[in-house]
């Protein structure tokens, strides 16, 4: 059964590639002091298999979610390149764009914000459908059957948001999503405003759409419990690089940059013995300002292994074995977990 | 001031004395559409010196418990029930005897350090008031050297330099930290954290839980550890308290709570969850979702999420805790039946 998926594979290329990706932000400092740049991704390189599952973990304003908006084109990079299915987003027509925007398809974080209060949920699931022409004559049944993918009740199509629960609303965004037949799915925070034992129920909802579709993802989260449970493969980024990326056991059992280490460390395991038994890498510090990165490595000012070359040379993500890459000077595994 | 019964001493000599006794605390609000049940049949105690972590989903009711200890409900609250601190009723105080313990002897800090500062003080001030409110006759230079102190426990580098700074000046985990200080001013017997981390990132989290841990070891002071984290209160936490739709579901110390959870919630809640330390095949979800405050069923209010519930025994299950062990409790009437089946 693999065997016709890794052909694919093969002939196609992967589903998305990202080379030298850099966005930027035109932003006014405070009143008076003009406008600066902030480069919220620098120089970003990485692709995504098809049918597979990237991670994309970082603090707040790393420049994870700018990332996913490069993929769907909320976000016009100023360098490099996007590529999906094998076809060069920014080089596309207008037709052509138009199509590559219908592979392509994002998730939002906030279930209560990313949904039009006055439509009701049969016209939101249509309105997909109305602009990329499709289902025409039979839009109704295919509202039904996109609630019914989501495990929502299709009678109800004439309710509005303000009717669902956060879970649910959340699903409401998952099947717009999938209302045009996207092949890929920018997911950024999509289960992080909701409460633990709702939360499960979305997570096994996307990992069931994803092998029904074949479908693609990129999985945008600060949380790094959850990306473990749905990754393949997993991303770290600090400060608008990658500076860890890896097939998802590997990282978090074998972390080679120092920051991947602190952030693993950092998280809370729900087991009071094996929670009060680890050492935790405590980082001083808070993480510098998007404005002015340091030079050479930027998580430098932060890091314990820190030398002289850490501010001269920004270390470039270099393979571990087995596809393990990491950005440092001084990589060296540790278990901290 | 009562008297404390001869027979309560005995029963409590194995566990350190009680500071905080709350006892059938119910809280509701008046709303349009009636009356929303936020707490019900609420008890629950706080030793000495201990850290109580208070787990629940939005809509369980612990904040709301916290927020009537505190005294800080807005006034279409209805609290009744009993809050006994150091064995005074809080309910039945004046506004200025409660003042004298809210602050002084109970702090709280809050979830969100920029909305709870004041943008127009700077940092120092702030902490100065909070000491000044409980203590005017404290001299402006020992104020001044008290808020540099405190800023330097909760680990602020320059801490003189920073006292003259506004909030807005601080990032979000500096800004909790003053959150801190200022509860700690006072050297308080509760400090109340409702979800003191939960709006920062999880390195940021890590320093803040560590000066925390930190502050109760060097102070003693009793920790109400209010969050909706289970690998928090793991790591910080004496004893658990599980709440679900404005019910204690399951009470205990924290290893048997998360080796042996009793209560059908608290098992789902634990398989629920995603590990960093692990990969599961498939999360075990909760079917369904926690009940509104108008639509909670008759009797258990978990019932209708919960694999094991019966309708003829769950449906007229009252709130009584049954004890599955020296002080665990549980509120599922069938967990003798239920036993070690997950």
């Amino acid at each position: 059964m693999k065997a016709p998926v890794v052909n694919a594979q093969a002939v196609d290329g992967p589903a998305v590639e990202a080379s030298g990706l850099v966005a930027e932000y035109r932003i006014r400092r405070r009143p008076g002091q003009g406008r600066a740049t902030v480069q919220a991704v620098s120089g970003v390189d990485f692709s995504i298999g098809r049918g597979r599952t990237l991670g994309l973990v970082g603090e707040t304003g790393c420049g994870k979610s700018t990332l996913g908006r490069c993929l769907v084109g909320l976000v016009t990079p100023v360098a490099g390149r996007v590529t999906l299915d094998g076809t060069d987003a920014a080089a596309a027509g207008r037709g052509a764009r138009t199509r590559l925007r219908r592979q392509v398809q994002l998730v939002f974080q906030d279930p209560y914000s990313s949904l039009n209060p006055r439509m009701s949920v049969g016209a939101i699931l249509a309105e997909p459908l109305r602009i990329h022409g499709l289902h025409s004559g039979r839009r109704d049944t295919r509202v039904r059957e996109l609630l019914e993918l989501v495990g929502l009740d299709p009678d109800h199509t004439g309710r509005f948001p303000h009717q669902f629960s956060g879970g649910q609303r959340q699903r409401i965004g998952i099947a717009r999503a999938l209302a045009v037949e996207p092949r890929i799915l920018v997911l950024d925070e999509p289960v992080s405003a909701l409460d633990v034992s709702v939360q499960a129920g979305v997570v096994n909802l996307l990992e069931d759409l994803q092998e029904e579709f074949a479908l693609t993802y990129l999985f945008i989260a600060h949380d790094l419990s959850v990306v473990r449970q749905i990754s393949d493969d997993v991303a770290v980024m600090y400060l608008g690089r990658i500076v860890e990326h890896a097939p998802a056991d590997r990282l978090y059992t074998f972390p080679y940059h120092p920051y991947t280490q602190a952030l693993l460390s950092a998280v809370p395991i729900p087991d009071p013995r094996a929670e009060r038994a680890r050492k935790r890498i405590v980082l001083l510090g808070d993480a510098p300002s998007p404005l002015v990165p340091p030079s050479g490595c930027r998580f430098r000012t932060r890091c314990w292994k820190a030398q002289q070359i850490c501010a001269l040379e920004a270390p470039a993500l270099a393979d571990m074995g087995g596809g393990h890459l990491a950005a440092c000077h001084f990589p060296e595994t540790r278990v901290v977990t | 001031m009562e008297a404390v019964s001869h027979t309560e001493v005995v029963s409590h000599t194995a566990s350190p004395p009680e500071l905080l006794r709350v006892r059938d605390l119910t809280v509701e609000y008046r709303t349009d559409s009636g009356t929303a049940v936020a707490v019900e049949g609420l008890s629950f105690d706080v030793a000495e010196g201990q850290t109580l972590g208070i787990v629940g989903e939005s809509g369980s009711g612990k904040s709301a418990a916290s927020m009537a200890i505190m005294g800080l409900l807005p006034r279409s609250a209805r609290v009744t029930g009993s809050i006994r601190f150091r064995g005074r009723e809080l309910l039945s105080l004046a506004d200025s005897e409660l003042r004298e313990i809210r602050g002084r002897r109970i702090a709280v800090i809050f979830q969100d350090a920029l909305a709870a500062l004041n943008p127009m003080m700077t940092v120092g001030a702030q902490i100065a008031e909070a000491v000044r409110v409980h203590d005017p006759s404290t001299s402006r230079a020992s104020l001044v050297e008290r808020a540099t102190e405190l800023l330097d426990v909760v680990g602020i580098p320059s801490p003189a330099t920073r006292l003259g700074q506004y909030p807005h000046e601080f990032s979000g985990g500096m800004r909790q930290r003053v959150m801190i200080a200022m509860g700690i001013a006072n050297e308080p017997d509760i400090l109340i954290a409702d979800e003191p981390t939960t709006a920062l990132d999880v390195t940021v989290q890590a320093q803040v839980l560590d000066v925390i841990r930190r502050v109760q070891e060097r102070t003693r002071t009793s920790v109400m550890l209010i969050t909706h984290d289970l690998g928090v209160v793991a790591g910080l936490a004496d004893r658990v308290m599980v709440m679900y739709a404005g019910r204690k579901v399951e009470e205990g110390p924290v290893e048997p709570v998360f080796y042996e959870p009793s209560h059908p919630y608290t098992r789902g809640l634990l398989a629920a969850l995603p590990r960093i330390d692990r990969r599961t095949a498939r999360l075990t979800q909760i079917p369904g979702r926690p009940p509104q405050p108008g639509e909670r069923p008759a009797g258990c209010p978990f019932q209708p999420r919960c694999p094991h519930a019966e309708p003829a025994v769950c449906g007229d299950a009252g709130t009584v805790p049954v004890a599955v062990a020296d002080s665990h409790s549980t509120a599922c009437v069938r967990v003798h039946e239920i036993g070690g089946d997950r």
